[in-house]
């Protein structure tokens, strides 16, 4: 067992190390805190799913919860609250995640708790039904929501139909899903391989790497599924339904998090949208007045990556409002300035120390950076990355990289006409 | 441990305190004694109009420099209203304290210009329009305007699309000379904060909020015989297309200033929390819908209980009736030892984890001063929590469950 660490301050060295199964543990001590968090990805996202099974990975990750090792589900949820957790669990593209914070007294039982349900749990077939009916709600709840319908018809658009697909599953999926189904998505894809548990909080680290240990050491292990290629184009769609709104939804192609780039690009789109003196904000809704909601900001996954936009209007400034926020991110290197980047700066620089204050905000930071660049980034490696862009360095990006291919969802009582200016990129 | 410090200035305005030297940062809040219940039928939606309006603009500072300013300090800032107060604020890194409460004050002081007022009531619509197309579609307002009445508690936060279309420049500026009076303000701050410079700096700064001119103008009172522009009190609502029925039930609650509150907020945990509550096993452990819960909502001197249930229409009726069931059972039999410490542990670890971050603290501080001139440390509410007994549970839900006095509001398709 090899640890490597990394200085962020002599107080709190993010250290990490892999288990002999192929588990990566990373601890950061914050002692300051009362609290501590942990963070499980397990490689069983849902672009492993079959193509017939949509849901699979969702409805896995709520049935291993519901009983495991020596403890019924009631018993589980009990010991939980008694420890205090604040909980949270859910599948992504690639990954099922677990995680929570509490006081950090309860982490060592939390861990071993955790270990039982991922390793061990009972997969209760009589409990089936309701796991199954719990999914079907969580998709007709989805739909009574235009927001959500449509940045998830973007996001399929936008990487394709297999890692576009909707982490709550279709209801023909999950309708169609045995218990055999259940049985063999769980007995290949939770494992410790490619599996990461970040820790941060009132923490000893010897100790923390001691409790993963004895708590995941005996995981078996099986070789990681490499996850597939996107294969989305630009194209426009619509979406008729009665609302009051017309809810329009746009994306295009950029680098993934990790890339050597992504701050120049990262920092381009903080200065459309992030904060209320962002370019969107100011010039669609503080301006003219268009909107109450306009965002635009970065997804990334492993191999690709998207900005993916968004703008809730009335139907009659639907099209102008489309133009106007088009329009702004076209002309995205046109009069770059320096204060706007300093703003950006700032911002994510606030953000970062505010981090400090929170163990589960930390821990999931911890295993997201994991998963996609494979390794930690302390807080200061980050500030130098953001602190040393230029202005120059952000415009040479985007004009060598402008915005192509959009991707344009629309929902409401009428369709909109893409702009002439992406007409092209738009089939 | 952090430290608590008030003062009152000579013009009124009131500041609170939690201050912890050890914290990465500091929250700041202006806690505005303005909200929905403080309207008129003309001035409906004001509170939040005006709060929209801060953000436009001072005799010192345009729109723009107010939301470039605020982004210069990093601020993690937003601003929202509510039907007993409007809140401004910000959690910044401790350097930036002096220049983000010369913001916040500066903001307080609004230029109201035409122009803005104009461009922003565009916005407040889309707003309208907006929550319009989000679940549950206006069941909570409409419970609330069914409870309370359409005006007071029950006026809409946002007002109405009639109401804002008829709204003036004018009328927000005498509702602004009105509601924003130092003493009708607190100053909340949390982290790490300079206490003592921050009394400096408001003192100098808010020395003219109080000659802002009183005059009622030309309001009068309602006439009550009459529904406000814009109101229907139907309980049935319908929507097009949706695939979920969404039922809303109020009924009386704690206030903020109740004895009953924490046993109350612990009730409502072990009837319907998110994991492991009654409501929970019976109905969302077993799909039989997607949310089912019940919380107290306290307001100044009085308060409401609020049931929630989303799920499939077909089975609305069986559904409400386990939860009829349930409510019957408390009532009848209280709840167990186990379920009380189960809540109680939940309930103290989730009070510590909250302390942790000074923006988080600020909200509870800020109200609680603006609204009963009182401070309760974490450990005063830790120990508020564990002092609740089987008895005060059972007390309280007989109080609260056992009359069967409530409102509810169905919305499900139009074609069901």
């Amino acid at each position: 067992m090899r640890s490597i660490t990394l200085s962020t301050s002599p107080s709190s060295e993010i250290t990490w190390n892999q288990l002999s199964n192929g588990m990566t543990v990373l601890v950061q001590p914050m002692p300051w805190l009362r609290t501590a968090a942990f963070s499980l990805a397990i490689r069983a996202g849902v672009d492993l799913e079959p193509n017939s099974l949509g849901g699979l990975s969702g409805l896995t990750c709520e049935m291993v919860q519901r009983g495991a090792g020596s403890h019924s589900s009631r018993e589980l949820v009990a010991i939980q609250d008694n420890l205090g957790m604040d909980r949270s669990s859910g599948v992504s593209i690639s990954t099922s995640n677990f995680g929570a914070a509490m006081p950090a007294e309860s982490l060592q039982q939390a861990m071993q708790l955790y270990s039982q349900i991922v390793k061990n749990p009972h997969l209760p077939e009589d409990q089936l039904e309701d796991a199954r009916m719990m999914c079907l709600q969580e998709i007709r709840a989805n739909d009574d929501e235009p927001t959500h319908r449509v940045m998830q018809r973007l996001r399929q658009l936008h990487y394709g139909s297999h890692l576009g697909r909707s982490t709550l599953g279709t209801r023909e999926g999950i309708a169609a899903i045995t218990q055999n189904d259940l049985r063999d998505f769980f007995q290949s894809n939770y494992h410790a391989g490619d599996a990461i548990l970040a820790v941060a909080g009132k923490v000893d680290t010897q100790q923390v790497f001691d409790w993963a240990e004895t708590a995941f050491g005996d995981w078996k292990t099986l070789p990681a599924h490499s996850p597939p290629a996107a294969t989305g184009t630009g194209t426009y769609e619509h979406l008729e339904s009665p609302s009051s709104q017309t809810h329009i939804g746009f994306s295009f192609e950029t680098i993934p998090y990790g890339h050597p780039d992504y701050f120049k690009m990262r920092a381009g789109i903080g200065i459309l949208s992030d904060g209320m003196s962002s370019r969107l904000f100011d010039r669609v809704r503080e301006q003219k007045g268009l909107c109450y909601t306009v965002t635009a900001s970065c997804h990334s996954l492993k191999q690709h990556a998207g900005v993916f936009g968004y703008a809730g209007t009335t139907p009659e400034r639907a099209q102008q409002t489309l133009e106007v926020t088009i329009n702004e991110i076209e002309k995205l290197t046109e009069e770059l300035t320096q204060a706007e980047l300093e703003r950006w700066q700032i911002r994510i620089q606030s953000l970062l120390i505010m981090e400090q204050e929170s163990s589960a905000s930390r821990a999931s930071s911890l295993a997201s950076d994991y998963y996609q660049i494979g390794r930690p980034i302390t807080t200061q490696e980050l500030e130098t990355a953001i602190e040393s862009l230029s202005v120059q360095q952000v415009r040479d990006y985007w004009v060598a990289n402008p915005p192509r291919d959009y991707r344009i969802v629309t929902l409401g009582t009428s369709p909109l006409t893409p702009p002439s200016t992406i007409s092209s990129s738009v089939n | 441990m952090p430290e608590f410090r008030e003062t009152t200035l000579p013009n009124g305005l009131r500041i609170a305190a939690e201050i912890d030297k050890r914290g990465y940062s500091a929250a700041f809040g202006y806690f505005v004694h303005a909200g929905s219940r403080n309207e008129l039928d003309p001035q409906s939606g004001l509170s939040h109009f005006l709060e929209h309006m801060m953000f436009k603009g001072t005799g010192n500072r345009t729109a723009a420099d107010v939301n470039r300013e605020l982004d210069e300090l990093g601020g993690q800032g937003n601003a929202y209203t509510s039907e007993e107060q409007t809140v401004y604020y910000a959690t910044v890194l401790p350097k930036f304290q002096d220049r983000l409460i010369d913001l916040l004050s500066d903001m307080l002081s609004p230029a109201l210009e035409e122009q803005e007022f104009e461009t922003e009531r565009q916005v407040i619509l889309e707003e309208i329009a907006k929550y319009e197309d989000q679940p549950p579609f206006g069941a909570f307002e409409r419970s609330m305007e069914l409870h309370f009445g359409p005006r007071g508690l029950g006026r809409r936060v946002l007002g109405t699309a009639e109401s804002i279309r008829e709204m003036t420049a004018s009328r927000m500026r005498e509702y602004f000379n009105l509601r924003y009076r130092p003493e009708n303000i607190v100053m909340a701050a949390t982290g790490n904060v300079d206490f003592d410079a921050l009394v400096d700096q408001l003192e100098k700064q808010t020395a003219s909020w109080a000659d802002r001119p009183c005059t009622l103008g030309g309001s009068s009172k309602d006439d009550s015989a009459t529904s406000p522009p814009g109101i229907n009190l139907d309980a049935q609502l319908s929507m097009p297309g949706v695939n979920q029925a969404y039922l809303v039930r109020i009924g009386h609650g704690p206030s903020e200033s109740s004895a009953n509150r924490y046993a109350s907020r612990l009730l409502a945990s072990i009837i319907g929390d998110e994991g492991g509550s009654r409501m929970f096993w019976d109905l969302i452990d077993t799909g039989r819908a997607e949310v089912a819960t019940v919380w107290p909502h306290e307001f100044t001197d009085c308060g409401a209980w609020f049931t929630y249930l989303v799920c499939d229409p077909a089975d609305l009726p069986a559904n409400r009736r386990q939860i009829d069931a349930i409510f019957t059972s408390i009532v009848k039999d209280g709840v167990t030892a186990e379920e009380l410490s189960q809540t109680l542990n939940k309930a103290s670890a989730g009070c510590i984890m909250q302390s942790e971050r000074p923006s988080n603290r600020l909200f509870g501080i800020g109200s609680r001063w603006l609204t009963q001139n009182e401070y309760q440390s974490t450990d005063q509410r830790l120990e508020s929590i564990k002092s609740v007994t089987l008895d005060d549970i059972a007390s309280v839900a007989k109080t609260y469950f056992a009359t069967g006095n409530h409102q509810e509001v169905i919305v499900t398709d139009s074609n069901d």
